[in-house]
């Protein structure tokens, strides 16, 4: 295939890359998006298997049939809830697949020059840390590995110390472009991401797969500045800054800053305060039957659903909930928080799944001012991203951190299994609150109860 | 192709990117992180320029051939998965 050509057809792969992700804009349009983008991958694929400088056919191939068997495999079988981990390992494998070309550019062809050593390197420090930070974020996200922060001894002065050497070798090999130091390198790499990603508490994992999802494109991007492909290049900037942009979205929501998450130690880890201490205040406990009435006989009902409905499978139970509201024209609608699943947008695919449609899922901004005039907010599952101190007390650890304003509305059911606090380890206030009924129950054996109570009512 | 130029490619990339994701609603953020994770995939035609070269390192072959397996796993199983999740978000009543 002449040069020209191929190098259409990239440019076309990367169109279509582009208008994929654009189609992105709309639940209604988003499944043609991704079809249109892996046709994109498909073309790029097919060009570069009709290159001249592609000989030999053989283990190309079998590489091909063994990860796509892999990958089919793998998208298969993994339920809605382990999206985060498959994500994460998918990050791990695109990142370690990037080091790896550039090790095998280097070693077929040396680097010629300090620039293409400088991209050379880039490419296996960014694969490799995205290559092990994911898998060790993978351990974390599927329990394998413990979800606290995980420190070794003298980390505090071993680290900067192991970074500072990391790129020292890489200012190395720019200069000698020897194969000693390319494996040194590889090999400080590999390490920065395990200690790297090791002390981040199981928290702040939503912020560490957007990361590391924009470093697996970074990664891409300098693999192709390294063996100079411009289709390599774009698709891998436009990853990184999708992955830039969803870390900067769950930093905020979570109000830390990315430095905070990276340097690591919160999260999973109890931060101080116990729920336990009630003092004085009064909780005000309601039933299923009692609760069942006061559901049926709302005008409008906002649902506001966190991680631990997921954790008990209740999202099918709640949208048959829903469902039997609906019909006694009752207006239910779902709010969702940025952080109320394991990572961005997670609790949504989660009650997508539980065949909720779609234009009943409002994001915070688009809410917040509703529940003011709601009847009830029903919160199932979620807490810190319901506590109003993080709105109210300007001495709390949480302060400023975006809430959704459930206390606004005229009842607030909190269905909860004790008053125990959430991941930040933080008292609730909202729990004490005039205007708030607790029901204490695990997720799913309480709605369901209130479907049977509703059915009745 | 010169730095220069690839660092343009980049910048110019990097701007669309930024302009088309932010205007990617909440709701579709975990299959736009899959969706676009199964687009650094590309990588995998680096993978196939470097094992197919057929050189004369067996070393750059066994890199090639992995590199070629991971970035098939990203590339088959990040479509592939953005679909299974895309095909549940519906509209009804």
């Amino acid at each position: 295939m002449p040069i020209e050509l191929s190098g259409l057809l990239y440019l076309a792969a990367a169109g279509l890359f582009i208008v994929g992700l654009k189609r992105l804009s709309s639940p209604a349009t988003a499944r043609s998006g991704n079809r249109l983008a892996s046709i994109g991958m498909l073309v790029a694929v097919v060009v570069t298997l009709l290159d001249q400088g592609v000989i030999e056919y053989v283990w190309v191939a079998a590489g091909l049939v063994i990860g796509g068997a892999i990958g089919v495999l793998l998208a298969r079988r993994v339920a809605m809830t382990g999206m985060p981990e498959l994500v994460a390992a998918f990050n791990g494998f695109g990142g370690g697949a990037s080091a790896l070309v550039a090790g095998a550019a280097f070693l077929l062809g040396g680097t010629g020059g300090a620039v293409t050593a400088l991209t050379l390197g880039l490419s296996v420090v960014i694969g490799s840390v995205t290559f092990t930070g994911s898998f060790v974020a993978f351990g974390k996200l599927s329990g394998r590995v413990s979800g606290g922060p995980v420190h070794y001894p003298g980390q505090r002065y071993a680290d900067p110390v192991i970074l500072a050497g990391t790129l020292g070798v890489l200012a190395w090999f720019m200069i000698s472009g020897d194969l000693l130091e390319f494996w040194i390198l590889l090999g400080l790499s590999l390490l920065v991401g395990v200690i790297r990603v090791l002390p981040i508490g199981g928290g702040d994992m939503p912020v560490v797969i957007a990361f590391l999802n924009s470093l697996s494109g970074v990664a891409a991007s300098m693999a192709g500045f390294a063996i100079e492909s411009s289709v390599l290049i774009i698709s891998g900037a436009l990853v990184g800054a999708s992955g830039l942009i969803l870390t900067n979205i769950m930093v905020k929501a979570m109000n830390r800053t990315l430095m905070d998450v990276l340097i690591g130690g919160f999260g999973g880890d109890s931060t101080g305060g116990d729920g336990s201490d009630t003092g004085d205040r009064t909780v005000r406990r309601t039933s299923a039957d009692d609760l069942a009435i006061v559901l049926a006989y709302a005008q409008s009902v906002i649902v506001v659903p966190g991680y631990g409905l997921a954790v008990a499978q209740a999202q099918h139970a709640l949208r048959e909930l829903a469902d039997l509201l609906a019909d006694r024209d009752v207006d239910v609608k779902y709010a969702i928080h940025p952080v109320a699943g394991r990572m961005p947008g997670h609790m949504n695919v989660l009650l997508a799944e539980a065949d909720v449609s779609y234009d009943r899922l409002y994001d915070l901004e688009d809410i917040n001012s509703d529940f003011a005039h709601t009847d009830v907010a029903l919160v199932v599952g979620a807490n810190d991203v319901v506590n109003p101190s993080a709105r109210d007390d300007a001495t709390s650890p949480i302060y400023g951190m975006p809430i959704l304003d459930v206390d606004r509305a005229r009842t607030c059911v909190v269905v909860k299994r004790s008053l125990s606090p959430g991941f930040a380890g933080i008292d609730n206030p909202l729990f004490y609150k005039e205007n708030t009924l607790m029901f204490f129950a695990d997720a799913k054996g309480a709605i369901e109860d209130l479907v049977r109570e509703v059915r009745t009512a | 192709m010169t730095l220069i130029v690839s660092l343009t490619v980049f910048v110019l990339a990097s701007f669309v990117g930024f302009e088309v994701i932010t205007k990617v609603p909440p709701t579709l953020h975990t299959p736009l992180m899959s969706g676009s994770n199964a687009i650094s995939g590309i990588t995998l035609v680096g993978a196939v320029l470097v094992t197919g070269a057929g050189g004369s390192s067996t070393l750059a072959t066994v890199l090639g051939v992995i590199a070629v397996v991971f970035a098939t796993i990203n590339v088959v199983g990040g479509f592939l998965v953005t679909d299974r999740m895309l095909e549940m978000f519906k509209k009804h009543r």
